[in-house]
């Protein structure tokens, strides 16, 4: 069976309550345990792969007014370097001058390698079944180069500290109609929003669990899915207005959980709901 | 030491120290990069990044943490804030709470500012047994009606709770129906009678 499918099929699932009816039986069966199911009848077979073979092919392309790949780009192990990049990113970096997380720092890659213009290349961040965001292919090519690499943040730059401050403060800052902080949906261990499991993102142990697993394969949607997207989505839920791509608040907050999820041993893309 | 790297300490000195300024002017921290990292989207404008008195406590503490002075200003304010019904009848429609309490949606950039907003009250509590799709950040409100009977003090301090959650546990999580304007009178005396109605869902 075609994965993307089946993916389709398990959300209309999912969507129709015909897995919720087993859950009569036992009421704390959650969607954990249907992406398990998912996981079993369709194994390692992950539809992430057809963004990262798109994202590969991307990446070796000569692209762009400077007719050029992306093989010199440096995120941060040196040039041309992908294999467990992503396990030290956010970092600050100095020809910028800034702490870059993946996305933001293809962005620059993209920019000053090919010449392609930022908002070209960002005008889809975010992908649809017509639109098809280069970003998101790229972003999962280089994070499956990291697979069964321990996250290293040593925070030495100042800059890098700051961002992890800011993540850290913004993690509890309650704001907007309903009070919400992160914190209020992510700060207690073992709690749901109705069947939605919610991992306590303040320690590592929760931290480790959600964030060695994103970007993700968000089977509701049959994207693949970033960790700046799942901010920002995490924000309209809060009812804030819209996060800004590549701002200090994406990147702090980005810092502040893979931090707190130091040593966890990275397995993304991964599979959600 | 090289040339360079003297060039790099230089850098990161004065790049720490610029970093400190910039958090300094963040009063209170970190207000001022919030305001920079959002853009108003439809009905989520950049107003609702600013924090009120109440707010602004409850992120430097929580309910455990909260001093005791501080607790008893947001207490009393949050109080202040709670109206009664105006024609002092608390019970609604449990059918149309039910309802309500079911509905997710409301003041998010991707709803429909045309419609009434939601409840979501299953999204962190237990109420008719029949819903299993509940969530658990608040706690399970089953019979909720049958254990406390429809004493005048059993009615106001619902009402409270769902008017002002604060007026009674300070830093609360959930959030402030009536105070905030999330929900109006007549859905909030529609949630009440979800709770207490003797025929409603939750206590049966
Ligand atoms: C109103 C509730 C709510 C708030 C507030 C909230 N989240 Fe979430 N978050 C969720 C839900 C629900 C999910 C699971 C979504 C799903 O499975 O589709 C989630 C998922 C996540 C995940 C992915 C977890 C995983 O294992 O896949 C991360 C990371 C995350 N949130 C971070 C944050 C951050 C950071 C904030 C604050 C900016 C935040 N959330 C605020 C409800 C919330
Ligand atoms: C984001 C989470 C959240 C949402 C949404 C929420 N609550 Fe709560 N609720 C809580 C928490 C946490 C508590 C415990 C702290 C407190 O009493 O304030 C609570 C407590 C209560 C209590 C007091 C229970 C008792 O035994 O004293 C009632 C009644 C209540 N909620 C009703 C509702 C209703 C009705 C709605 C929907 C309109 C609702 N809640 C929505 C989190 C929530």
């Amino acid at each position: 069976m075609n994965t993307r499918f089946a993916a389709r099929l398990l959300y209309t699932m999912l969507a129709s309550g015909t897995l919720l009816l087993a859950g009569a039986v036992r009421a704390d069966t959650s969607t954990q345990d249907a992406i398990a199911e998912y996981r079993e009848m369709f194994g390692d077979d992950n539809p992430a792969e057809l963004w990262q073979a798109r994202g590969e092919a991307l990446w070796h392309e000569a692209r762009g007014p400077q007719k050029a790949n992306l093989e010199a780009c440096d995120l941060g192990l040196g040039p041309g370097v992908i294999a467990g990049a992503y396990a030290q990113l956010p970092r600050w970096f100095a020809d910028t001058g800034q702490v870059q997380d993946l996305e933001t720092r293809l962005v620059t890659c993209v920019t000053s390698l090919q010449g392609i213009p930022r908002d070209d290349f960002l005008k889809v961040k975010f992908g649809d079944g017509e639109k098809k965001s280069e970003l998101e292919a790229l972003t999962a090519y280089v994070v499956a180069a990291s697979r069964g690499k321990p996250l290293t943040l040593p925070l030495k730059h100042p800059a890098e500290q700051a961002a992890f401050d800011l993540g850290k403060a913004v993690f509890r800052y309650r704001a907007g109609p309903h009070d919400f902080a992160c914190a209020t949906c992510h700060g207690e261990p073992g709690k749901r929003i109705r069947l939605q499991e919610l991992p306590q993102l303040n320690t590592a142990l929760g931290a480790r669990e959600a964030y060695t697993h994103w970007p993700a394969y968000r089977i509701s949607q049959g994207e693949l899915r970033s960790m700046e997207w799942r901010l920002q989505d995490c924000f309209r839920q809060q009812r804030l207005p819209q996060l800004k791509f590549g701002s200090e608040v994406a990147i702090g907050l980005t810092m502040y959980l893979a931090k707190t999820a130091e040593g966890g041993v990275l397995a993304a893309p991964g599979i959600k709901r | 030491m090289t040339v360079s790297s003297v060039g790099v300490l230089l850098a990161a000195t004065l790049l720490a120290a610029s970093l400190q300024t910039v958090a300094e002017e963040d009063a209170p921290y970190p207000a001022a990069a919030m305001q920079r990292s959002f853009e108003a989207k439809k009905q989520a404008g950049m107003d609702r990044l600013t924090q009120d008195e109440v707010q602004a406590l409850c992120t430097r503490y929580t309910t455990a943490t909260l001093p005791p002075a501080e607790a008893e200003r947001v207490q009393k304010q949050s109080l202040s804030s709670v109206k009664p019904p105006a024609d002092g009848q608390y019970l609604g429609d449990f059918k149309r709470g039910e309802k309500i309490a079911q509905t997710g949606t409301g003041l998010q950039s991707s709803d429909d500012p045309t419609k009434p907003n939601g409840g979501n009250c299953y999204a962190c509590h237990q109420l008719a047994a029949s819903e299993l799709a509940y969530g658990t950040l608040g706690p399970s409100l089953q019979h909720y009606g049958k254990l406390r009977g429809q004493t005048p003090a059993a009615l106001e301090a619902a009402w409270r709770k769902l008017y002002n959650s604060q007026a009674d546990v300070p830093c609360s999580n959930m959030p402030r129906f009536g105070h905030q304007k999330i929900l109006d009178e007549q859905q909030l005396k529609d949630l009440m009678a979800l709770l207490f109605d003797p025929n409603s869902p939750v206590n049966q």
